[in-house]
């Protein structure tokens, strides 16, 4: 609900998967909450550019703040999918030994894994790994059942959705400049899209957390970008692998090793390398790493051919280790000593997905204590997704294209992903209104062409719907324009080509 | 499930003239089924002229050389459906349309595959850099301008010399943008000699050869492509690198046949064409279904595609009559100096056209057709280019009684 003066009880600085959790835990409270967020739409930080993995626990130190929460939110997600309609599938891990030196380590994550109350874990050799995946290498494995994949973009999506419907507002495009302490306690937040008041900060600002940190307390935190190339593979070779397939760790690593990862949709992950940078905005391909990419791939699997791939991007880790250190620092998830009522989370890293519903619930006892916070009587868990026609039988898609026509159009023909779930897609409760914003909610234009057949098709759906000057339309917000006008100034003159060009009236069979 | 004679899948320049020559044949009872709302297919996009010159003796532009078909398609009264989207085949040639009065499943003697091809993307090449707006395929950047009116970019780098590449250099030239170069990693165009010409030259638009894209910069909208040189063995000359700013990178770099239909029903594919294999009538590794046009090869030319259906359908009447007989099958061997060679396998001896690419451009080659040692046929080329297919036609006597074919450039 939107307060009077763009006052709120509590403001949440960041929009990935963890402020929005934190929005959504929060919103069970009688509390007036707004999040702000930079980019355009939800988790486009860190939260969409990972590999969708619900860890099971055995990689984190015993008595860590990871391995906690970890374990916590392993146990919890698939009530939390299904109470917000999030795709979850527990498809179990592998860890593979390719040497004998690396038996070692598999032993040493089981004990791990095991004082950190992990379940199920055992140690396979390599016939056993074989029947699991007869396409992968090894010479053993530690297999682990409880490891399950999501969509990290759905899934922020949803609980942001979730948090809107239970109350709290949210403020796109709207990135914090500065914070001061108003002497009646209150913050004072500046954005670029004004000024906003609160009793509480919670600061999960990902990447930048160090920097809103810094706005109230000077170089308390540093976070160092690290980043992880990825290449998604073709569907059509999902038969490749049943369950995650990860190397041995190495110490000292910014990440878990380059990993193949099923992901929800059946597409196949490789990746993520990891590499320091400087800028926390560079989200570059590499050619170097592309070819690494491939080369580790066929290590397990000398089927995987470069030529399945259909796209390749990146993600940054926001690590609190520095290069010269790397490996993994805890969680930060405290209450600023000297400024009270402002809460930071730093170095949210793997496993963050995992554990952000936990964590959320870590912030909220951190309010609790103070406050004693009271129940919103009205509060709802429950969130429907957009209903994606390709995944209904064939019962339920005569059901809907009869219920409604615009079923029976399938705009984007990799992915199977009809103009009713497009039109729904972009009149979504937080009026994201990006192609990003569309292909995260409904797959569009993440198949084999990447948009080449329903690109100039939901441009025009856009516009239809909202009569948005050719200018307006981005790729992602800001200055990621797609067209830059029409191509004369007379629209009627096209309306007329368009006319002659179009045979509508097709002949009934 | 209602029963059909010939279904053709794909109701752009292949499937026009298939169901044009289903006519002309004798055959009824065939349906159509497009997924766009209009016949054409891309044709409708390519407003240029220089279609029809082999088949009409004219120069037409791609919505006149379209709608050639599209009027005798009407007046002959075939069926067609539009927006409608064909979303499984069976091997036993039962097809599944979904549009927006429902689901329709259909029963075909025959199907013929008329999908076309798509274009191949950045995330297939791999180039590096950002990933901000502005970087489009030609084809995609072409439907924008030519169909919905807009205007995509104003300063453009074109990567990749593949025709709809040079037609889209030369066409957002007229429209006002300035077209700062195109890129080509090989070095010799994958496009005409005609489209350099007409499309390059005469613009004042710069080919480099050996040369492509290494990095890409930009947050929102693109800013800036770095261009490098390639040296002999294809790696990148550090001295060769040059920032170069702009707002739009246009990709030619290749089509890929659109086969995903045919996967799923199981047909075997050529790694090489990205089409199905097929025999001397156009007939896939399924009896019954066939392929013609850029989902068989991608053609250079719309006239080839036309010309491609048309003799298919010999097969396809062949099959309706219970008269295309297996006598013999062998398969086509192909030899040196080729990339590949359309059909890929004979299974009686017919009069047989074939269709072929070489690897590289070259001059005063033969091409030689042999049974082990002994020679069947030679032909001379003056010069040859992987951007042209070569197609050339054996007769029924010239195949008659072999048993093994081989073919090779020297």
């Amino acid at each position: 609900m939107k307060a009077a003066n763009n006052h709120y009880d509590i403001v949440i600085v960041g929009g990935g998967v963890v402020g929005c959790a934190i929005a959504r835990e929060l919103s069970k409270y009688k509390i007036n909450i707004a999040v702000l967020e930079k980019e355009a739409d939800v988790g486009w930080g860190i939260s969409c550019r990972n590999s969708g993995v619900i860890h099971a626990g055995f990689n984190y130190k015993p008595g860590t703040l990871r391995a906690e929460l970890c374990l916590e939110g392993n146990k919890s997600f698939a009530k939390l999918c299904q109470e917000l309609d999030v795709p979850y599938k527990k498809i179990g891990k592998v860890v593979v030994a390719q040497k004998k030196e690396e038996i070692g380590g598999l032993k040493k994550l089981k004990s791990q894994g095991e004082k950190n109350r992990v379940e199920g874990l055992q140690i396979i050799n390599s016939i056993e790994l074989k029947k699991l995946e007869p396409n992968v290498k090894g010479i053993a494995a530690l297999y682990s059942p409880k490891t399950a994949i999501t969509s990290p973009y759905l899934l922020t999506i949803a609980l942001a959705e979730n948090a809107l419907r239970n109350g709290v507002s949210f403020f796109l495009n709207t990135e914090v400049k500065n914070i001061a302490k108003l002497r009646n306690s209150n913050f004072k937040i500046n954005t670029n899209k004004g000024k906003f008041t609160s009793s509480y900060v919670i600061n999960s600002a990902g990447l930048y957390s160090d920097k809103v940190a810094h706005m109230v307390e000077k170089n308390k935190y540093r976070i160092h970008p690290c980043r992880g190339e990825y290449h998604i593979l073709d569907k059509n070779v999902s038969w490749l692998i049943n369950h995650l397939i990860y190397p041995v760790p190495q110490t000292g690593a910014g990440g878990l090793g380059v990993h193949l990862t099923p992901t929800i949709d059946g597409n196949i992950l490789i990746g993520p390398s990891d590499k320091y940078i400087k800028r926390k905005d560079n989200l570059s391909i590499t050619s170097s790493v592309m070819k690494m990419l491939s080369a580790e791939a066929r290590e397990f699997s000398p089927l995987i051919s470069p030529g399945y791939v259909i796209r390749s991007y990146s993600g940054i880790r926001a690590k609190q280790a520095p290069s010269s250190e790397g490996g993994y620092w805890d969680f930060v998830i405290e209450e600023s000593d000297k400024i009270s009522n402002f809460i930071n989370l730093i170095g949210i890293e793997s496993p963050g997905l995992t554990a952000a519903q936990p964590i959320a619930k870590r912030v909220v006892e951190i309010i609790n204590i103070k406050e004693r916070l009271n129940s919103n009587p009205n509060f709802n868990p429950f969130r429907k997704g957009i209903l994606r026609f390709e995944e209904q039988d064939e019962k339920t898609k005569k059901a809907l294209i009869k219920q409604n026509s615009d079923y029976g159009e399938i705009v984007c023909r990799c992915e199977k992903v009809t103009k009713k779930e497009i039109l729904e897609a972009i009149n979504n409760p937080l009026r994201a209104r990006s192609l990003i914003s569309i292909k995260y909610r409904t797959r569009a234009m993440m198949g084999r062409c990447q948009g080449g057949y329903c690109l100039p098709r939901i441009i025009e759906i856009l516009r239809e719907n909202f009569n948005l000057a050719p200018r307006e339309i981005t790729l992602k917000g800001n200055n990621s324009y797609l067209l830059v006008g029409y191509r004369s100034n007379k629209e009627s003159e096209s309306c007329k080509k368009k006319k002659l060009l179009s045979l509508a009236e097709g002949l009934l069979v | 499930m209602q029963e059909k004679e010939v279904i053709i899948i794909g109701g752009g320049a292949a499937g026009l003239a298939a169901a044009v020559a289903c006519e002309q044949k004798g055959i009824k009872n065939v349906l159509i089924i497009e997924r766009g709302n209009y016949l054409g297919g891309i044709l409708q996009q390519c407003i240029h002229d220089g279609f029809g010159l082999e088949k009409f003796n004219t120069s037409l532009a791609g919505p006149e050389y379209a709608q050639r078909y599209i009027d005798q398609v009407k007046e002959k009264e075939i069926p067609f459906l539009l927006n409608s989207m064909v979303v499984s085949l069976t091997p036993q040639k039962e097809v599944t349309v979904i549009n927006n009065n429902g689901y329709t499943h259909y029963q075909a003697k025959v199907i013929i595959l008329a999908m076309g091809c798509r274009e191949r993307t950045r995330g297939a090449i791999g180039i590096p850099g950002a990933r901000p707006s502005g970087i489009y395929t030609a084809g995609v950047a072409q439907e924008l301008i030519n169909l919905k009116n807009y205007m995509v970019g104003e300063k453009i780098v074109v990567l990749g010399s593949g025709d709809i590449g040079l037609i889209m250099a030369r066409r957002l030239s007229l429209e006002g943008a300035e077209v700062i170069m195109v890129a080509e990693k090989l070095p010799y165009s994958s496009g005409l000699p005609r489209n350099i010409n007409q499309c390059l030259y005469d613009f004042d638009i710069p080919l480099l050869l050996s040369h492509t894209v290494v990095d890409i910069k930009g947050n929102g909208r693109l800013s800036e492509v770095t261009i490098a040189q390639l040296g002999k063995r294809g790696g990148i000359i550090p001295q060769g690198r040059r920032k170069i700013a702009c707002d739009t990178l246009l990709l030619s770099v290749g089509l890929i046949p659109e086969n995903e239909l045919s996967r799923e029903a199981g047909i075997v594919l050529d790694n090489i064409t990205g089409g199905p294999q097929v025999d001397e009538r156009g007939q896939t590794s399924i009896p019954g279904i066939f392929a013609c046009g850029n989902v068989l090869q991608v053609h250079d030319i719309v006239d080839n595609v036309s010309l491609e259906a048309e003799y298919i359908l010999e097969g396809v009447a062949e099959y309706l009559k219970g008269k295309l007989t297996k006598e013999q099958e062998i398969n086509v061997e192909l030899g040196e100096g080729l990339r590949y060679v359309v059909p890929q396998r004979l299974i009686s001896r017919k009069d047989t056209i074939f269709s072929f690419r070489v690897n590289q451009p070259g001059r005063k080659k033969i091409l030689l057709f042999e049974e082990g040692r002994r020679l069947i046929k030679k032909k001379s080329l003056r010069r040859v280019n992987p951007a042209e297919m070569v197609r050339i036609k054996l007769s029924s006597r010239e195949v008659e009684g072999i048993k093994t074919l081989k073919v090779r450039l020297v």
